[in-house]
Order: structure tokens, then sequence, then C-alpha cells
């Protein structure tokens, strides 16, 4: 439930600009930025990212047993030769629950970002385009849903909606899409300046077009880099919901779902709650020093060698 | 400075106004009638029409709308369909007991953070910063649901070291009752004397504590890191080398003050952050705080219960990013608008 924010997993409250403020929006293009990524603490990350990614879509021939394989006989087996992370309760094994899991984790957090992105990077644009009273009015709703802490919005709004994972997504989302908003929006309105962009509103080229054309490839770099930050967060987020009981519902393999219904266990069997644990901790992890990594590849003063 | 104290205040006002209406719109749309979680299922027409009429459930929405304004400015922060209890009277016994912990994780992650961050940059790409890199970041990355699981299972459960759950030994209420006077019970227990109540609750606080400071500690160490190493390449730090001052001397006498400003602005931001992080951890620990309130707020549908805790929080969240600001408009003047 990490929210979107400065640091490295977030404080949900951190305006995004903190870390890209003094130094001035960066406004280089990405290609250009990547090859600076010579931080092997930041390269750790980005092979953990691939690890997870393939063991989650991978998952349906790398688990050793189907998805669904309730086995009551064989339930709460401890860890070994058959069952490297044991079975859980209904005598599924827990490794291949982990490996599943990660799907609906991934798919959760990519839908989100995706969705979050595409509706606060357009509304930035368009307000730091047009500047004036249209920027005002889309600011100042921003900042009225910024004031909701994720979590608690997320809350209210899988309360309102049915447990699913779509309900996480469209929860997380709502509380998600302001980061961007105000992130695009101050890199939009410095670039709505730039020469290149008087030039084509005089040759007559209409807003719209100059906006996809000139503005949005020359502000998207930080909004790229803040997404990558920020997926930590949505995992860590969707997991809780999911530990509430407000979101995955069985028998969708979920991380934090499998540890809402093992926690009773935990003293008896401990290996029903650590594994899916720890697989949100390493891929929270692994995002966040993906994230550091880029945002300092992006502030030259940060960089630190 | 007061112009933009006042600039910085109004938008705050109209904030909260926004917050006030997306409130009352996501409480009209909760499944299930107030009236009739309110009366019961056994309840009479007479009894429901009763319900309805008091909460005026039959008024037009704009007229709804008005009187839950008007209700909120004057203190009326509704009746929980749940305690039954003025929602207002349940906020001010739950929030200090969140307060509580988060305060005491707070303080846990200042202490530990900042030197941990001066620690790092002193020995900055060195071994102990490695360290530090990845225990910060395993900290503002771990599941707190799974870590609070975690520790209580280990510390309290098997090893026993600790209680399981709750704020204090719940028989210590007969044997010597507690005063309430800031409805913090530490803080209770310390100006009534109240020693018994006093060491109980700061046992049961040392799980919980450790779980929502985990957050905090690491971001606080990140950032104090990131600031003394930025500080640290500075024209003053050069002079400072030039006149033989050491790395370390540079670091504490020098640097860390002026990279307190962001991290304290840091932890005010973090604070509204850690009350709500902080409600799956009174959930693990049963602590008597806004964070079970809310949950069993949600599991009855008690929507006036649901709109108070949403409320209190938003206006946590506006309060800390209204100080943030001033302060650093006090701090440093090329923040204010001119």
């Amino acid at each position: 439930m990490t929210p979107p924010g400065t640091p490295p997993g977030t404080p949900p409250g951190t305006p995004p600009e903190a870390s890209l403020s003094e130094a001035g929006p960066s406004e280089a293009p990405l290609r250009r930025t990547l090859p600076k990524i010579t931080d092997r603490f930041a390269a750790t990350g980005a092979v953990l990212i691939v690890v997870v990614a393939a063991a989650a879509l991978l998952a349906p021939w790398l688990a050793p047993y189907p998805e669904d394989a309730v086995d009551p006989v064989n339930a709460l087996l401890a860890p070994g030769a058959e069952h490297w992370f044991g079975t859980d309760q209904a005598g599924r094994d827990v490794l291949t629950r982990v490996l599943y899991g990660g799907r609906t984790s991934l798919f959760i957090a990519v839908s989100v970002l995706a969705v979050s992105a595409a509706v606060g990077v357009t509304l930035g644009l368009v307000a730091g385009y047009a500047g004036g009273w249209v920027r005002d009015v889309i600011m100042r709703v921003t900042d009225v849903f910024l004031a909701f802490p994720a979590l608690l919005l997320s809350l209210m709004l899988a309360m309102v909606l049915q447990p699913s994972v779509t309900t996480v997504i469209v929860a997380i989302a709502v509380t998600w899409w302001p980061w961007y908003a105000r992130l695009s929006a101050s890199v939009a309105a410095s670039v709505a300046t730039r020469p290149y962009v008087d030039a084509a509103r005089c040759l007559g080229v209409p807003a719209p077009v100059i906006i996809v054309r000139h503005v949005l490839p020359n502000s998207i770099t930080p909004v790229l880099v803040q997404i990558s930050l920020d997926a930590g967060g949505v995992i860590l987020t969707a997991a809780a919901l999911s530990y509430l009981g407000l979101g995955a519902q069985e028998p969708t393999a979920e991380w934090g779902l499998m540890v809402d219904q093992g926690q009773t266990l935990f003293t008896t069997n401990w290996w029903v709650v650590t594994f899916p644990g720890l697989a949100i901790l390493v891929t929270a992890f692994a995002f966040n020093v993906l994230g550091e990594g880029l945002r300092n590849a992006l502030d030259p003063r940060r960089v630190v060698r | 400075m007061l112009r933009y104290l006042i600039r910085r205040l109004g938008q705050a006002l109209l904030v909260v106004a926004g917050v006030v209406m997306l409130t009352f719109v996501v409480m009209r749309l909760v499944p299930g009638d107030p009236a009739v979680a309110f009366a019961g299922p056994k309840a009479t027409p007479e009894q429901l029409a009763a319900a309805r009429e008091r909460f005026g459930l039959d008024d037009p929405l704009w007229v709804q709308l008005w009187n839950y304004v008007r209700d909120l400015v004057t203190g009326d922060w509704g009746t929980s369909l749940h305690t039954r209890q003025p929602v207002r009277d349940d906020l001010l016994l739950a929030f200090p007991a969140s307060l509580e912990l988060v305060g005491a994780a707070l303080l846990l992650a200042i202490v530990a953070g900042i030197p941990v961050g001066v620690l790092a940059a002193r020995y900055k790409t060195k071994f102990p910063d490695f360290g530090v890199r990845v225990a910060s970041m395993l900290a503002v990355s771990v599941p707190v649901f799974w870590l609070a699981l975690a520790l209580q299972t280990v510390f309290a459960s098997n090893l026993g070291w600790f209680p399981v759950a709750g704020e204090y030994d719940s028989s210590l209420d007969t044997t010597s009752p507690l005063t309430l006077w800031t409805n913090i019970t530490v803080v209770d227990a310390l100006i009534t004397g109240n020693w018994p109540i006093l060491t109980s609750t700061l046992r049961h606080l040392v799980l919980p504590t450790l779980v929502v400071a985990a957050y905090p500690t690491g971001v606080i160490a990140q950032m104090t890191r990131a600031m003394l190493i930025e500080e640290a390449g500075q024209d003053h730090a050069r002079l400072e080398r030039a006149l033989g001052f050491g790395e370390t001397s540079i670091l504490t006498r020098f640097a860390l003050r002026p990279a307190l400003g962001p991290v304290l602005s840091l932890i005010a931001l973090v604070f509204a952050y850690s009350i709500v992080n902080g409600f799956l951890v009174e959930a693990v620990f049963n602590w008597p705080g806004l964070g079970r309130y809310a949950a069993s707020a949600i599991s009855s549908l008690d929507t006036p219960a649901i709109a108070g805790v949403t409320l209190l929080v938003a206006l946590v969240y506006v309060l800390a990013n209204l100080v943030v600001d001033l302060l650093q408009g006090l701090i440093d003047p090329r923040v204010r608008p001119q």
C-alpha cells in the first residue's frame, strides 16, 4: 500500500516532484539515460525482476503441480523433496501457488500502472499545456484525490464494489493517477514554453497534435521513472487489500490472500505464510531497487559510484 | 510570508471541501440501506420510517449534502450504526491509540534512521553503505501485515517474550483502573503514576512499534544518506576539507543541519502515511486504534463510522502537507511565491 512518493517504495504521501524538482524535470529521452545505470545495486533489481517475471509467466511450465490440485490427504506437509515449499491446508503445493500468485500480482501491477498513467498523463499534459484556469481546475481535483491515503480510498471503494481482482485494480488506480497528473503537468508546463512548441503553434498545428507529437515525447521520461518506482508500492497495496479480504478471492492464487488464509497456521505450519510473504517482499524489493537506480541515473547529483 | 500563509490555508480548505464531497458521494454508493442497518433486520415498517426520517434519507441529495456539511462543521459527525455512539466520541478514543503506536514508531524511526543514514553516507560505496541500502530497501518493501504476523508468531506465540495482542493487560482495569486525560494510554498512565498499566502498555507496544517503524526508518535512512552525500559534494565541504576537518566531522557538524530540512518534511508525510499503514498492524495485534475501528465499521457497513475515519485521516494528510509547506517556506524563503 505504499503509495507513490519520493523515496523508493515511496511514502504514499510524498510529492513525486520532491525527487525531481530540485534538479528541474529531466527531459532527456529515456534511451540516453539507460546506459548510465552502472550501479550494480540497481542491476541486481533488474535481474530480480526478470527472474520474478519469468517465474510468473512460465508458471504453467515451471509449477510442479496443477494450480488447484487439492489433495486433502497430503495437507500441511512440511517442505521436502516432493513439495519444496510444503503444502497448504487443502493439500495444494505452496510453490505452485506462489508461482501462479506472481501472475496475479504482476497483472494487477501492470494494469494499475497502465490505467493510472494513461489517465494521469492525459490530464497532466492538458493541464500543463493549457495552463490558466484549466490547469487550476485539474490540479485542485488532483489535490483532493491526493489527500486520500491510497489504502483508505481503496478500502472504501473495495467495499462498494464486489471483492475481486478487478476491484483491486480499479480501487488502486483511482488513488494512483493523481501522482502522474501532477508530475506530468509540471513537466509539460516547462516543455510548453520551448521554442519548438511555439514554432509548431505559429505554423497552425492544432493543440491536440502539439500535445501528442511534441509535448508528450519530451515529458514522458520522469513519468516512466516514477512508474518504475511505484510498481513495488502497487504490489504491496494490492497484497494488503487481498489480505483484508477485499481483493482476489479463492481459488485465485494471490500472495496476500495466501497469507490471510494461512495466518492462523503460522505457529504450527510456518511455510504456508512465510513463502507467499517472501514472494511479496522480493518482488517489491526488486522494483524499488530498480526504480531508485533509474532515478539516480536521471539525477546526476545523486549518482554515487 | 503572511500572504503565502493565507494562500496556502485557502488551498487546504478547498481540498478539505473536496474531500468532504468525495466522502459523501462514496458513502452514497455503499451497498445496503443505512436505515435497515440501524433499525435491525426485525424492524417494523414504522421503525424503518423513523430511522429514514432520523437520517434524512428521504430528503433530496443536495439537502442531505448541506445537512451533512452543516453537522460536520458544528461537530456532529453522526452516530455509528454499530456502536450506537456518536462517531466523534468513538474517534476520540480510537485516534489516540493510533497516535500512540505511530508516535512510538516514528520516534524509533528517527532515532535509528538518521544515524544509520549518516553511517551510510560516511562510508559511501563501502560495505556499511551497501548494508544500509539493502536493509533500508528491505524495510520499505516488506508487507507490514506479514512482518506483523511473523514477529507475533516468533516473539510472542513461540518465545513468549512479548504479549500476543492488545494494548495492555485488561485485568489491570479492575486492579488499577486508568484515569483518562488525553486518551493516550502511555501518557495517561505516566501523568497519573499508574505503573502497572504503563509497564504493561510498553511491553505491548514493542512488537507493533517495530513493524510500523520499518517503513519510516527505511525512508528516513535513505533520505538522510542522499541529502548528506549531496551536501558533502558542495563547495562548503571542500573548504572544510581544506581546513583540515575529517569526513566524519564534515558530515555531522556541517552537512547534517542543511540536510535535516528535507528529512523533516519527509517525517511529516510519513507520519500521515504510517497512520494508515498502521491499520494493518492494528488488525494483527488487535490494537484498539483507528484501524480496528475502521475494520469493524467496514465489515458491518457502518457508513457514518467509515466516513468519520476517512475524513479524520484525510484531515491529518492535509494538515501534514500544510505543515511541510509552511515549514519549508519558513526555512527556505525561495519556496514562497512572490
